[in-house]
C-alpha cells in the first residue's frame, strides 16, 4: 500500500482540539471513562436540585441541519443541567435558508468563541470541517449516513444499567442498516467492548463489506440477548432505488413482532419509531422494550461528554492534519 | 489540430543531459542543438554558436508530454480555469500538449463555439491545444452532433466526457457516423443507474463511512458494452478515466480480440485507492472513484504491459468555494497537470513499479498515438517538444503557487521526488 508523506501543518506546539467525532476515534479506556462519568451524573440527577456548576462560564452552540428531537433536547438540556450557556441554531429559519454555506456559518458562530459546537448535518464530514474552521471542540451528533457517536455511548451505557454488563452480549441490529448512521457507530462501539453483533435485514440494505456477521434470515434474531431494530428510513428511499418491494412486505419479513422474539430477549430503538413497520406497538410499549431507558441514558451520557471534551482525558483527540491522504 | 499563441522558436543548447527518447531508442548523455524551434542535432557535442547554453549535467531531456485529457473549464467558467492558465500548468507539469474536454459552457458542440475556442487557443495558449467536440448535442444523449463540420472546424475527436452517453442506440450512432472523420470516440464508460447517488467506490470504505456506493460494476458494464459496440461497428474508441479492474480485462479482451480501442489511466487511480477517502479530504473525491487495491494493482499491471496506453490527468480545477465543503456536497475532479509526473516518479517509478522508460511512452508517445498527434521525439529534424527533468529534486506540493486557477490537487501538501526543470513546447521555451 501507498502512502504520501504528508506534514501536519498545524502550528507547532498546540495540542490537537479534543473532538467527539466518531466513534473510531474511541479507546475502551475512553469509553469506560465516558460511562462512569456518566454515572456519576445520574446519581447527581436523583437529588432535587439538578443543575450542577461544572460548566459555568462555557457556551455551547448546537448547530442543527437535520431535524431532531431526542439529540438537540438532550444535548441542550445536558448543556443546561451542567450550566453551561447554550444557544440552538437550526438550519430552518437561519442564513442557511439564504445558501449560506456550512464553512461561513462555523466561522460566524466560531466569532461568539463557543466552547463546544454540537452539530448535527445530512452530509458525512461535516462535523470535521467545522473542526477544521474553528477553535471550538465538535461534537458530532450525526452527520449523514457516517458516524452518530452520542447515540452509541448511550446505548452502551443502557446495556449496562439494564443488563448488568457488557462483554459477551450478542446483539441483533435489525433493518436498513446500509442508511444508517446509528448500526455503523453501534458496530465500532460494540466491537471496542466485546459485544458480538449480527446484522439482519434485507439483501440491498445490508452492506456487504461491514465487518460483521450478517444475514438476510430473520430466524437468526433468536440468538441475541438484545434485539436492535433500526429505523425503515423513509426519506432517505430514493423513489424507485428498490431496496424492497414494499414496505408491507419488509413488515412481513423483518418486522419484529412479539411472536418474533423469546422470553427475556430486550428490544432498544434509536427513535423515532414507526409503529407498525419496523416494530410492532406491542414490543415498543412492552417491558422488554428499553426504549426510554436510552432517551435517558441520552441525556446523562452527553452530559458526559461535553464534560469530558471540556475537561477530561484524551478523548477521541483526532489530529486533524491538514492533509491526512493515506 | 492544435493551437498554440505564436512563440518566437527557441535557439537554445541543452548540454550534458541524459537523453531518454525510448521510441527512437537513445538512452545515452548527449548534447542537443535547437535552432529556431527545431531540433537540428543530438550528438555527443555540438557547437552552441550563439545559442544561449543550458547546462543539463545529472538531468533528463525527455520528449516532453501529451495529456489527452484536460478540462478547460472555457468556455463558462473561467474563474475556474483559462486556456492561459490551464496551458500555463500544463508546461509547468512539462506537457507540450494538451487535449481539451467539450463539457463546458456552453458545451463544445458546434463549429462556432468550437472556433471561438480555436481564437482563443491563438491568442492565449502557453502550449499547443486541441479541443474535442460532444458526441452528442448539449451532452444530452439524444441526438447526434454535427460530426463532420466539427472535424472540419478542428475537434480532435469526440466525447461527452463528464456523462455517459447512456442510450446503446445512440453510442452505436455514434461510432457509425464518427467513422467518416477518421476521429476516435473518447468514452466516460459509467452506467447511471448503477452510479447514481454514489460518491465513493462501492467496498469496505463506503460500507463503513457510510458513503453511498460507485461500484466497479457501473463502470465494467458501460466499457464492456462500449467495447461490443466498437467491435460490430468497427470503429475506433479510447475508454478514459478506467478504474477497475474488470474494466482493464474488458479492454485487454477486446484488443486481442481486434477491436480498435485504447484506454488511459490517471495519475490518482494509478497512486491511491478508496482508503484515501478516509480523510474526508474533498480533494480525492473524483468520478470514476478511486477504487480498490486489486483495482490500483490491474491498472498499473496494464501500463506496464502497454493495454493501457495512455497517462492521463482528468485535470478537473474546481473553485475554492465548491470544493471546501463536506465530501457528499463536493464535485467531483482533481488537478493534475502540474504534478503527474512527480507523483508518478515518486511513487511508481521510485519504488521499481514502473521502468522510467514506460512512464515517459505512456506520459508522450502513447497519447499522441491514440490521438493521431506527432509523437514529440528527441530527434534531429524533429520540432523541439522536450521536457528537462530532475529526478533529484524534492519537493513540495503547493511550495509554489499552482498556475493552474484551481487548488484542488489530490497532492497538496505532499512531498514529491522528481520535477519538471525546462519544457519546451512548439519549439517555444514555455516553461523554466
Amino acid at each position: 500500500m501507498i502512502r504520501l508523506v504528508t506534514d501536519d501543518l498545524r502550528p507547532p506546539g498546540e495540542p490537537p482540539k479534543r473532538h467527539l467525532l466518531s466513534v473510531a476515534d474511541l479507546t475502551r479506556d475512553d469509553v469506560e471513562r465516558l460511562l462512569g462519568t456518566a454515572r456519576t451524573f445520574a446519581a447527581s440527577l436523583e437529588r432535587h436540585v439538578k443543575k450542577l456548576p461544572t460548566l459555568k462560564g462555557h457556551l455551547v452552540v448546537n448547530l442543527f441541519y437535520e431535524s431532531s428531537t431526542r439529540t438537540s433536547s438532550s444535548f441542550e438540556l445536558a448543556a443546561k443541567r451542567l450550566s453551561a450557556d447554550t444557544l440552538t441554531v437550526k438550519s430552518t429559519g437561519s442564513s442557511v435558508d439564504k445558501g449560506e454555506s456550512l464553512r461561513d456559518t462555523a466561522l460566524t458562530l466560531g466569532a461568539y468563541d463557543p466552547d463546544v459546537i454540537v452539530i448535527r448535518h445530512p452530509q458525512i464530514g461535516a462535523p470535521q470541517l467545522v473542526a477544521r474552521v474553528t477553535e471550538a471542540h465538535v461534537v458530532n451528533a450525526g452527520d449523514g449516513k457516517q458516524q452518530h457517536p452520542t447515540q452509541a455511548l448511550l446505548d452502551l451505557y443502557t446495556l449496562q444499567q439494564e443488563l448488568g454488563r457488557l462483554e459477551g452480549l450478542h446483539v441483533a441490529i435489525v433493518g436498513d442498516v446500509l442508511h444508517s448512521r446509528v448500526a455503523r457507530s453501534l458496530l465500532q462501539a460494540f466491537a471496542l467492548v466485546g459485544i458480538r453483533t449480527t446484522l439482519v435485514g434485507p439483501p440491498a440494505l445490508l452492506p456487504r463489506e461491514l465487518p460483521a456477521e450478517t444475514t438476510t434470515d430473520i430466524a437468526a434474531i433468536r440468538d441475541a440477548d438484545v434485539v436492535y431494530v433500526l429505523r425503515m428510513q423513509n426519506e432517505r428511499m430514493q423513489p424507485g432505488a428498490n431496496y424492497v418491494p414494499s414496505l408491507r412486505e419488509y413488515t412481513a419479513r423483518w418486522g419484529i413482532t412479539p411472536e418474533r422474539l423469546r422470553p427475556g430477549q430486550r428490544v432498544m430503538h434509536p427513535g423515532p419509531m414507526n409503529r407498525g413497520v419496523e416494530i410492532d406497538a406491542a414490543v415498543a410499549d412492552s417491558p422488554r422494550s428499553l426504549v426510554i431507558d436510552e432517551v435517558r441514558s441520552g441525556l446523562v451520557v452527553r452530559m458526559a461528554v461535553l464534560y469530558d471534551v471540556l475537561t477530561g482525558g484524551p478523548v477521541g483527540v483526532r489530529a486533524l492534519a491538514a492533509a491526512e491522504v493515506a | 489540430m492544435l493551437w498554440q499563441k505564436e512563440t518566437p522558436g527557441a535557439n537554445v543548447v541543452i548540454r550534458g543531459a541524459r537523453v531518454l527518447d525510448p521510441a527512437e531508442g537513445v538512452d545515452a548523455r548527449l548534447d542537443v542543438r535547437i535552432d529556431d524551434g527545431t531540433i537540428v542535432a543530438v550528438a555527443e557535442q555540438v557547437d552552441a554558436n550563439e545559442h544561449r547554453v543550458i547546462e543539463a549535467e545529472g538531468l533528463v531531456l525527455a520528449p516532453a508530454f501529451v495529456d489527452p485529457h484536460v478540462h478547460l473549464r472555457t468556455p463558462g467558467r473561467e474563474d475556474e480555469e483559462t486556456v492561459a492558465s490551464g496551458t500555463a500548468a500544463a508546461a509547468a507539469g512539462g506537457y507540450c500538449a494538451i487535449l481539451a474536454m467539450p463539457n463546458t459552457e456552453p458545451v463544445v458542440d458546434s463549429a462556432a463555439t468550437l472556433g471561438s475556442l480555436v481564437e482563443t487557443a491563438r491568442r492565449e495558449a502557453e502550449v499547443p491545444v486541441g479541443f474535442l467536440a460532444a458526441i452528442s448535442r448539449g451532452q444530452q444523449g439524444e441526438e447526434l452532433t454535427e460530426m463532420a463540420e466539427l472535424t472540419d472546424a478542428g475537434a480532435v475527436a469526440f466525447s461527452d466526457d463528464g456523462v455517459p452517453v447512456a442510450s446503446a442506440g445512440l453510442m452505436r450512432r455514434a461510432l457509425q457516423y464518427a467513422s467518416i472523420t477518421g476521429r476516435p470516440l473518447a468514452l466516460h464508460c459509467e452506467e447511471p443507474t448503477l452510479s447514481r447517488g454514489g460518491h465513493v467506490h462501492e467496498g469496505r470504505v463506503a460500507a463503513e463511512l457510510g458513503f453511498a456506493g460507485y461500484p466497479s460494476v457501473a463502470e465494467s458494464v458501460a466499457v464492456e458494452r462500449d467495447l461490443s459496440l466498437a467491435g460490430y461497428e468497427r470503429g475506433r474508441v479510447h475508454v478514459l478515466h478506467l478504474s477497475a479492474a474488470e474494466s482493464v480485462e474488458a479492454l485487454a479482451r477486446a484488443r486481442a480480440a481486434g477491436v480498435e480501442a485504447s484506454g488511459e489511466a490517471t495519475p490518482h487511480h494509478l497512486v491511491l485507492t478508496d482508503d484515501a477517502v478516509r480523510s474526508l479530504d474533498p480533494n480525492v473525491k473524483m468520478n470514476p472513484p478511486l477504487r480498490a487495491e486489486r483495482d490500483r494493482v490491474a491498472l498499473l499491471e496494464a501500463v506496464r504491459d502497454g493495454t493501457i496506453e495512455a497517462i492521463a490527468t482528468d485535470h478537473a480545477p474546481h473553485a475554492a468555494q465548491e470544493k471546501d465543503v463536506p465530501f457528499e456536497a463536493a464535485p467531483f475532479g482533481v488537478t493534475g497537470l502540474e504534478t503527474a509526473f512527480g507523483a508518478l516518479y515518486t511513487h511508481l517509478v521510485r519504488p521499481g513499479l514502473l521502468p522510467l522508460a514506460t512512464l515517459l511512452e505512456r506520459m508522450s508517445g502513447g497519447p499522441a498515438r491514440i490521438f493521431g498527434l506527432e509523437r514529440p521525439r528527441v530527434a534531429a529534424g524533429a520540432r523541439a517538444n522536450l521536457v528537462l527533468l530532475d529526478l533529484e529534486r524534492e519537493w513540495r506540493v503547493g511550495e509554489r503557487p499552482f498556475r493552474s486557477r484551481s487548488g484542488n490537487s489530490w497532492l497538496l501538501g505532499a512531498r514529491l521526488g522528481g520535477d519538471v526543470r525546462m519544457t519546451l513546447a512548439g519549439g517555444a521555451v514555455v516553461f523554466e
